[in-house]
């Protein structure tokens, strides 16, 4: 399953604060987009919007054929968008497999066994409770819990904040093993080499709204223009 | 020690059954509480309807081990509907606080309690156990009455199978998941409003099934709901919000100061359920299993 992703004009916010401006983007099928900014532009609630735990206030999200903002979170979950959270939300008192196994919907392409094999650091673990765990097991954790719901749409929400180097690695191995799968992704991310060495399109945020969109190669072409979007000094 | 195990041995196994009843009413609140963070204190009233469904099919017929069996039966019917009516009732309020939620249910609890006792009365209501249970045993040489047997047995099975749900099946995983993070589990695709609907009506139904279990040692009467509310709370807050096993512990706890406690040192039969719970509160705020995770 895989699907286009078109966002027009999304505004939200947290009570009379208005986070989000007015953000358009897209993301194609089977397309890994980039999302960068500092801090506080809105990427986050931008995740929190399109899987629904905050309601938009005005604006369109496509799914496919299909309108999903203002949708309830578990319908929008159905309608193919699944989350990496930041800071991962891997349910405590449940063993790893329990993790799991609540996200299986009957999958055949997503099953427990595969995850284990793509990662068998879970399948050493599955009997260890969530709060147990690494981060960085963690957050594999996180990723395999929402590739098990056979999403069309993955959102990654930093996925290597907090991990060490070398478990980033491995993170960014799971990542690019995806790629055969057809699965769009909008991937939050603060490591610039994380982002750019799995994303086909960068997009940066500012103050709620899109100010760049390009592919990945021709953002990395014009340094300069990068770090000043970026405010990088 | 042994002659005082011998000479309080019926106490401490009247307090195990009374425990196991405090059990039955306590899980349902421990639930409904951890996942869906409601405090419902018209759970006595849940309890209470059991027992009078428990004296209407009673009255109305002998009280052989089928009929007792269906006032069970009618009791877990009613007390689902009764809890999916409540949890409907207390989603509006769902992010209005704790005080807002105990006011609504107290009134409901209210509600009930003078409709319980404009059709059954004021004067306590007896029901007598049924027919193959209603004799009495020999327990290490004394005279013991089965059915308070049967009350345990039926207890010990029930914590059991609640336990065996919750730690072992998938949708246990998901109750679990759900007090730890309702809104990631919204994100995997599960509707947590019909989740929460099904807890608050199984919480519900445990009551009302208690509430018919122990009529035969309880009986029914104005006030019993108030009772049990109290004593479940109690046991909730030494037990450990949302555990089974902790409400189980909790209510064994509270079974034995109710009575071996109050047999031991009647002069401060008032202070001892309440003593206790300050002690465990002192000693271990998230509970005796608690993991604190819900405070």
């Amino acid at each position: 399953m895989s699907a286009d992703l078109v966002v027009t004009n999304l505004r939200a916010g947290y009570g009379v604060s208005t986070v989000l401006d007015g953000v358009n983007l897209t993301v194609g099928a089977g397309e890994v987009v980039g999302l960068l900014g500092r801090n506080g532009v809105g990427k986050t609630t931008l995740m929190s919007t399109l899987m629904g735990w905050l309601s938009p206030s005005a604006g369109s999200v496509r799914l496919g054929d299909r309108e999903i903002a203002g949708l309830p979170t578990h319908q929008i979950a159905r309608a193919g968008v699944a989350i990496v959270p930041q800071g991962r939300r891997v349910f405590a008192p449940l063993t790893v497999e329990n993790n799991l196994r609540i996200a299986h919907k009957g999958s055949q392409r997503w099953t427990i066994e595969r995850i284990f094999e793509i990662m068998p650091r879970l399948a050493e673990r599955r009997r260890n409770r969530g709060d147990q765990l690494s981060g960085g097991e963690q957050q594999m954790l996180a990723i395999a819990r929402a590739l098990l719901l056979d999403p069309a749409l993955l959102l990654l929400d930093e996925p290597s904040d907090g991990l060490a180097p070398s478990v980033v690695t491995q993170v960014m191995e799971i990542l690019a093993s995806l790629r055969g799968e057809g699965l769009s992704v909008l991937l939050v991310e603060q490591d610039l080499h994380v982002a750019f060495s799995v994303a086909d399109r960068i997009l940066v945020m500012q103050k709620g709204r899109i100010v760049h969109d390009s592919t990945t190669e021709e953002f990395r072409s014009d340094g300069e223009r990068g770090r000043r979007l970026l405010g990088i000094a | 020690m042994f002659g005082f195990f011998s000479s309080n041995l019926i106490t401490v196994v009247d307090g195990i059954a009374f425990g196991v009843l405090l059990f039955t009413i306590a899980l349902g609140l421990s639930l409904v509480f951890g996942v869906m963070d409601v405090l419902s204190l018209a759970h006595g009233s849940l309890y209470l309807i059991g027992s009078y469904i428990a004296v209407s099919v009673s009255t109305a017929f002998t009280p052989t081990l089928g009929f007792f069996v269906l006032a069970l039966v009618l009791a877990v019917a009613l007390g689902s509907l009764a809890g999916a009516g409540l949890s409907f009732l207390t989603r509006p309020l769902a992010s209005r606080g704790h005080l807002d939620q105990a006011l609504l249910t107290l009134g409901v609890a209210f509600v009930v309690g003078d409709l319980l006792a404009q059709q059954y009365g004021r004067e306590v209501r007896t029901v007598a156990p049924p027919s193959p249970f209603d004799g009495s045993v020999s327990v290490f040489g004394s005279t013991y009455p089965t059915y308070r047997l049967v009350i345990i047995a039926v207890g010990l099975a029930l914590a059991i199978a609640a336990y065996l749900v919750i730690e072992r099946t998938k949708m246990g995983a998901l109750v679990q998941a759900t007090v730890a993070d309702a809104q990631m589990v919204r994100a995997l695709g599960v509707n947590t409003g019909r989740l929460m609907t099904g807890v608050f009506a199984v919480g519900a139904a445990l009551a009302a099934f208690g509430g018919v279990l122990g009529a035969p040692i309880l009986n029914a009467a104005p006030g019993l709901d108030n009772r049990v509310l109290i004593l479940g709370l109690v046991v909730v807050v030494i037990g450990g919000l949302g555990s089974v096993a902790g409400a189980f512990v909790g209510a064994l706890v509270i079974g034995q100061v109710q009575t071996l406690g109050v047999s031991l040192a009647p002069s401060y039969a008032a202070f001892l359920t309440f003593g206790a719970m300050a002690l465990v509160l002192l000693l271990r705020p998230a509970g005796i299993l608690g993991k604190g995770r819900l405070a």
